[in-house]
């Protein structure tokens, strides 16, 4: 039906990922425009409890799929074999590490383009388009897709995901092997020393930069992030000078955050960095200088030392939170 | 052992984008164009390869303006052999899906045992053209590796998995990989490498790219942001700024 929307769903051991109820809430409002319904497919073990939280975010059909969420060619194949057989008038994947992966395999196997990394999908003349944003934030681009069936992956953050529940049916979805594939293939996952928060998915971000001196002192990022439940982002400067990974390189060559909180510390705000942040809800500055251009983007800024003031803000956090 | 490694010509990040006259691409005058930044970290990849075995080949390929010229001599004077230049001015402007063929219809012949590209360009930031390359060449692909070995015939990789973990492929040649950052710290051309690059070869081909499938209909600057306030200074502001957070924006 060229009015329904599919959803490759994500979750952990049938719990949803928040970035995939934000893609059922994007897919239910182009639906609803549409006058469509919502499926979501669903992978691996544990996929039909995953049923429940869908329904509860507007998803009136789940699909399990036998495949391993790791396998993103075999993923895609299913896909596409299912997207071939009824047409939908978009697919929806969030734009995490999965679904980078798996949406340009998916757009490949259908021979469709794909729209990725969108921050907005709406109904515009009975077509869908797509919102992206292009030079790492820069520029925003308005993109549409001639084909029957809009691909596009939705970043984390940009959709709020909203509750609105549908009686749900759960049934299988028929499983294509790919003809050629175990080319690649995954030999191990090593786990983090500490569970992380994901950065580009995170709801409260805390990054510190060249303020603060050294890595002797990331300390002070690291407890006013847990103070607040955020993850840590850095600015390039410390990653290039290996006080952080570069997996935490907030800005342009690194990633996109878009939080409901931003915290910079010791952050001058470079063009680069203020493009990968600069969507966020709401941003704090922490800085000595007051002529840093990250004043320039925060709605909230403290001019001082991070070293007397994010001690000071960490106590008054936890305080805060204590209070709630 | 033979490598095509895909750049792509871009505006430096720093650039401060202004919107042409079309509504629909940026506005070029004055733009600083560089190597976008994870192609570096490809041919630097292929480089090290060389640099581990002389009879390795490194073969430059961009879809891109006439001007692109120069970035390949660029990867030319890092090392690699030769470069090809499919001549393109709208190359900035293309969807991934008309880049990934044209790069396939070059790549093909040439019957690469390992294809590197960056994981995005940092213009149009698609991240796709990787694996949609290694679709259409019928190719095992890993995307945004950050670490790189060779051992028996095969591609040890590794890329950033979910909540902090590390993912560890092993890849059959020839393969697809793109590359992100951590994988290395690309090398600076040095002058033997200059002189060196003058002489070796650039094959400029013309291409007939087709229509778009993703169609852009507007490009526009984000909205601004409206100026915030500076609650105080010094570590005596906190408590105001405690309140507005639990007040004003409510994130607390």
């Amino acid at each position: 039906m060229a009015a329904d929307i599919l959803v490759y769903a994500e979750h952990k051991n049938g719990s949803v990922k928040r970035p995939s109820l934000e893609a059922a809430t994007a897919a239910r409002r182009l639906a609803a425009a549409l006058g469509g319904k919502v499926s979501a497919v669903v992978a691996g073990p544990g996929a039909s409890d995953a049923a429940g939280a869908l329904a509860k975010y507007g998803v009136s059909r789940v699909l399990t799929l036998d495949v391993d969420p790791h396998d993103a060619n075999a993923l895609a194949v299913s896909l596409a074999d299912l997207v071939g057989k009824s047409s939908p008038a978009a697919v929806i994947l969030s734009h995490g590490t999965r679904g980078r992966d798996i949406g340009p395999r998916l757009a490949g196997a259908l021979g469709l383009p794909l729209a990725s990394d969108c921050t907005a999908l709406e109904v515009d003349g009975g077509a869908i388009v797509a919102r992206r944003p292009e030079f790492a934030g820069k520029a925003i681009a308005t993109v549409s897709s001639p084909g029957a069936t809009m691909l596009a992956t939705l970043r984390p953050n940009a959709v709020p995901a909203e509750e609105a529940p549908v009686e749900t049916a759960t049934e299988a979805c028929p499983v294509v092997a790919p003809s050629h594939g175990l080319g690649a293939v995954l030999k191990e996952v090593l786990e983090a020393a500490e569970k992380k928060i994901e950065l580009s998915e995170a709801g409260v971000v805390v990054s510190g930069g060249r303020g603060l001196k050294g890595p002797e002192n990331w300390h002070l990022v690291e407890e006013l992030a847990s103070a607040l439940g955020a993850a840590t982002g850095a600015s390039r400067a410390v990653c290039d000078a290996g006080w952080r990974p570069h997996t935490e390189q907030v800005g342009q060559t690194g990633k996109t955050v878009a939080p409901q909180l931003y915290v910079a510390i010791g952050i001058s705000g470079a063009i680069q960095h203020l493009a990968g942040m600069r969507t966020s809800r709401y941003i704090v500055a922490i800085n000595k200088d007051p002529e840093a251009p990250i004043f320039k983007v925060a709605d909230y800024g403290i001019v001082g030392d991070a070293f007397e003031v994010v001690p000071r803000l960490t106590e008054a956090v936890k305080a805060a939170k204590a209070h709630a | 052992m033979k490598i095509v490694v895909c750049v792509k010509r871009v505006p430096a990040t720093d650039t401060r984008i202004k919107i042409g006259a079309d509504g629909k691409s940026i506005d070029t005058a004055q733009v600083e164009w560089i190597i976008s930044p994870y192609d570096e970290f490809a041919v630097e990849c292929a480089l090290r390869l060389k640099d581990a075995d002389a009879s390795t080949q490194v073969t430059v390929l961009s879809l891109g303006p006439p001007e692109t010229t120069k970035e390949l001599r660029t990867c030319l004077a890092m090392g690699a052999d030769d470069a090809i230049l499919l001549k393109d001015p709208l190359a900035g402007t293309r969807d991934a899906t008309t880049t990934a063929k044209l790069l396939a219809d070059a790549v093909s012949p040439l019957a690469p045992d390992l294809v590197l590209l960056g994981k995005q360009a940092v213009d149009r930031d698609q991240g796709q053209v990787g694996l949609l390359l290694a679709s259409r060449l019928g190719l095992p692909c890993v995307t945004e590796i950050k670490a790189f070995g060779l051992a028996d015939g095969q591609a040890k990789v590794e890329r950033a998995g979910e909540e902090g973990t590390t993912e560890s492929y092993q890849v059959a040649l020839p393969a697809v990989l793109t590359c992100t950052k951590g994988l290395n710290e690309p090398r600076y051309a040095n002058l033997k490498g200059i002189m060196a690059a003058k002489k070796k070869p650039i094959d400029e081909r013309d291409v007939q790219p087709g229509d778009d499938g993703l169609v852009t209909r507007a490009l526009e600057l984000p909205p601004g942001r409206n100026a915030g306030k500076i609650v105080g200074e010094g570590a005596d502001a906190v408590p105001e700024l405690v309140r507005l957070l639990q007040q004003e924006a409510k994130v607390l």
